[in-house]
């Protein structure tokens, strides 16, 4: 935490604790800077997640979270970014292959770009669907009635 | 196929898999976004060819979209997302407690562990613990269900390489297993079987005695299960050298659980960050080099030792005591986040929630081994024959109730 502080200023926000478990608030432009250092210097090979909540009353809505850990030192880390409704993340891809999907999943349910991403497309919904169900606006019985219709020949509802 | 996801109207030259409907947008949507599978720079003698989503050797609704230049794979791509059901959507409408049931329907065949990791990462987030009878009997069971998930893999598995009796045999033990879960907590599949801050039930007469009878005879059956494959010319000629993964690779796709120690990386979350009791008892954790189909055979084979060999551990000294924290019938973590993840059969089972200080989940996010793991798939396929498809898909060991969620 310390030396991440030293190397990248203001773009390292803040570092807390919760439950015991090592949290890094970053800014969301130096996120694959970030990562690519976290990866490279400090050994945390391996993103075992990564993932969002979404808090919409905030001014920045989306956090993206990422779960990282080290095989060298066994250790987590969780970098934490926020991210605005209209603005991009960068994709850390290139950084760790394993965020292709992760991402993708993220762009489905929360509607987050991930610039950079090889293709970044639905993965569990299909991709005519509209709505991204893991805002909170967005209500669990909410369907996406027209593409229910089109494609299933039913009316959707509960 | 009218249904479900559509990424995939390009002009399939082959479609496997019934009647593909046409659709402008959906052409060009596809030739600019797409990896690996391209419709537009197929070779000369290349074709796509859709296998599944009803496809026997998908383990359920996985479709596998193959460009094939003649016999050989060239790129591939999943396509998911058929059995989602909004599981994490759901948690964030449900109390802690009545969350609990919904985990078991992620990975199906391994109920047991889903619950484990929900409970512990919940009782991580309220800052408890569960007591140590509790936790020894959550041991026992989790082992088992790693041998009952393990069975099914094997047994399946061998069944989609061509052999029929492997299948028999290890239904035959998984039932024992099923029956001892069935004595527990009334229910085989879906158990729910903890309960956030411990246990609902106590063990029942004999469960003791079931448990070491099983983890006997078992012993031999492994013996048994063996013979009919590791040194079957077949099972080898079909296994070794097919969808190779190497460590690196593996590490940089985040690739855990059996698959990952097949490629030479030891590594289990038991050993490395202990949970329950697991730090109580002495296990190896088996890992090959290669990385191929054979090692991971051979690697979850070992588990399946290893897990036995913590049961007849665990059942030798079960602690006596309460089975339940002290927590009250309302829970209301407060505020803050956790991520707690356990040894699944299938690799690094993962929660991550964020409480606002409610009796709801404000966030549950699951990291499914399975998805991650499938992620591999393309790499492995790669190059490979068209016929260890099937192999190769048995051999990451993927449950689509949990891909999907």
């Amino acid at each position: 935490m310390q030396r991440l502080k030293a190397r990248f200023g203001d773009a390292f926000r803040e570092a807390s604790l919760d439950r015991k478990q090592a949290i890094a608030l970053i800014a969301v432009e130096q996120l694959r800077e970030i990562s690519r250092y976290c990866r490279d210097e400090e050994k945390f090979d391996m993103l075992v997640d990564l993932t969002a909540v979404d808090w919409p009353k905030r001014e920045k809505r989306f956090d993206v979270v990422l779960n990282l850990y080290s095989f060298a030192k066994n250790e987590r880390l969780r970098l934490k970014a926020h991210a605005g409704e209209n603005e991009p993340a960068p994709s850390v891809c290139e950084i760790w292959p394993a965020a292709n999907w992760m991402e993708r999943e993220c762009y489905d349910m929360f509607g987050i770009v991930f610039e950079g991403h090889p293709n970044l497309t639905r993965i569990l919904l299909p991709d005519e669907w509209q709505g991204h169900p893991l805002r909170k606006d967005y209500d669990i019985l909410k369907q996406d009635t027209d593409w229910v219709r089109e494609n299933l020949g039913i009316e959707s509802g509960q | 196929m009218g249904s479900g996801k559509s990424g995939n109207r390009e002009r399939a030259v082959a479609a496997h898999n019934g009647h593909e409907r046409m659709s402008n947008e959906h052409t060009i949507k596809t030739i600019s976004g797409m990896d690996s599978v391209n419709a537009t720079v197929l070779g000369a003698d290349e074709i796509i060819l859709n296998m599944g989503p009803q496809h026997p050797s998908t383990h359920g609704v996985l479709r596998v979209k193959l460009k094939l230049d003649g016999e050989r794979v060239a790129g591939s791509e999943c396509i998911i997302g058929y059995l989602h059901r909004g599981v994490e959507k759901i948690a964030e409408h449900r109390s802690y407690q009545q969350f609990a049931p919904y985990v078991d329907r992620m990975d199906y065949v391994a109920a047991v562990s889903n619950g484990l990791g929900y409970c512990e990462a919940v009782e991580k987030l309220l800052g408890t613990e569960a007591p140590p009878r509790a936790r020894v009997v959550r041991t026992i069971l989790t082992e088992l269900q790693r041998i009952a998930s393990h069975l099914l893999w094997l047994g399946t598995h061998a069944l989609d390489i061509g052999a029929l009796t492997p299948v028999f045999y290890c239904f035959r033990e998984r039932e024992e297993i099923l029956k001892i879960f069935e004595k527990y907590c009334g229910a085989r599949l879906t158990t729910h079987a903890f309960r956030i801050g411990g246990l609902q039930y106590e063990t029942y007469d004999g469960f003791e005695e079931d448990t070491r009878r099983f983890c006997n005879d078992f012993a031999h059956k492994i013996d048994e299960y063996e013979t009919l494959l590791t040194e079957n010319r077949i099972w080898v000629g079909r296994t070794k050298g097919v969808g190779i993964l190497n460590a690196a690779d593996a590490i940089a796709l985040g690739v855990t659980g059996p698959v990952l120690r097949a490629s030479g990386v030891k590594w289990d979350l038991r050993k490395a960050l202990p949970y329950a009791a697991y730090d109580q008892y002495e296990f190896d954790i088996p890992t090959r080099g290669t990385g191929d189909t054979y090692d991971r055979y051979v690697v979850r084979m070992e588990e399946m030792r290893q897990s036995r060999r913590i049961c007849l551990q665990a059942i030798e000294n079960i602690p006596t005591g309460p089975i339940m924290a002290r927590i009250g019938k309302v829970l209301k973590p407060p505020p803050g986040e956790v991520y707690h993840s356990i040894e699944a059969p299938k690799g690094e089972l993962g929660y991550y929630i964020v409480s606002d200080g409610t009796t709801q989940p404000y966030r549950v996010r699951v990291r499914p081994p399975s998805f991650i793991n499938l992620q591999a798939f393309d790499k492995m396929a790669k190059g490979s024959l068209i016929a260890d498809v099937v192999a190769i898909i048995g051999t990451i060991d993927i449950v689509l109730g949990e891909v999907d969620r």
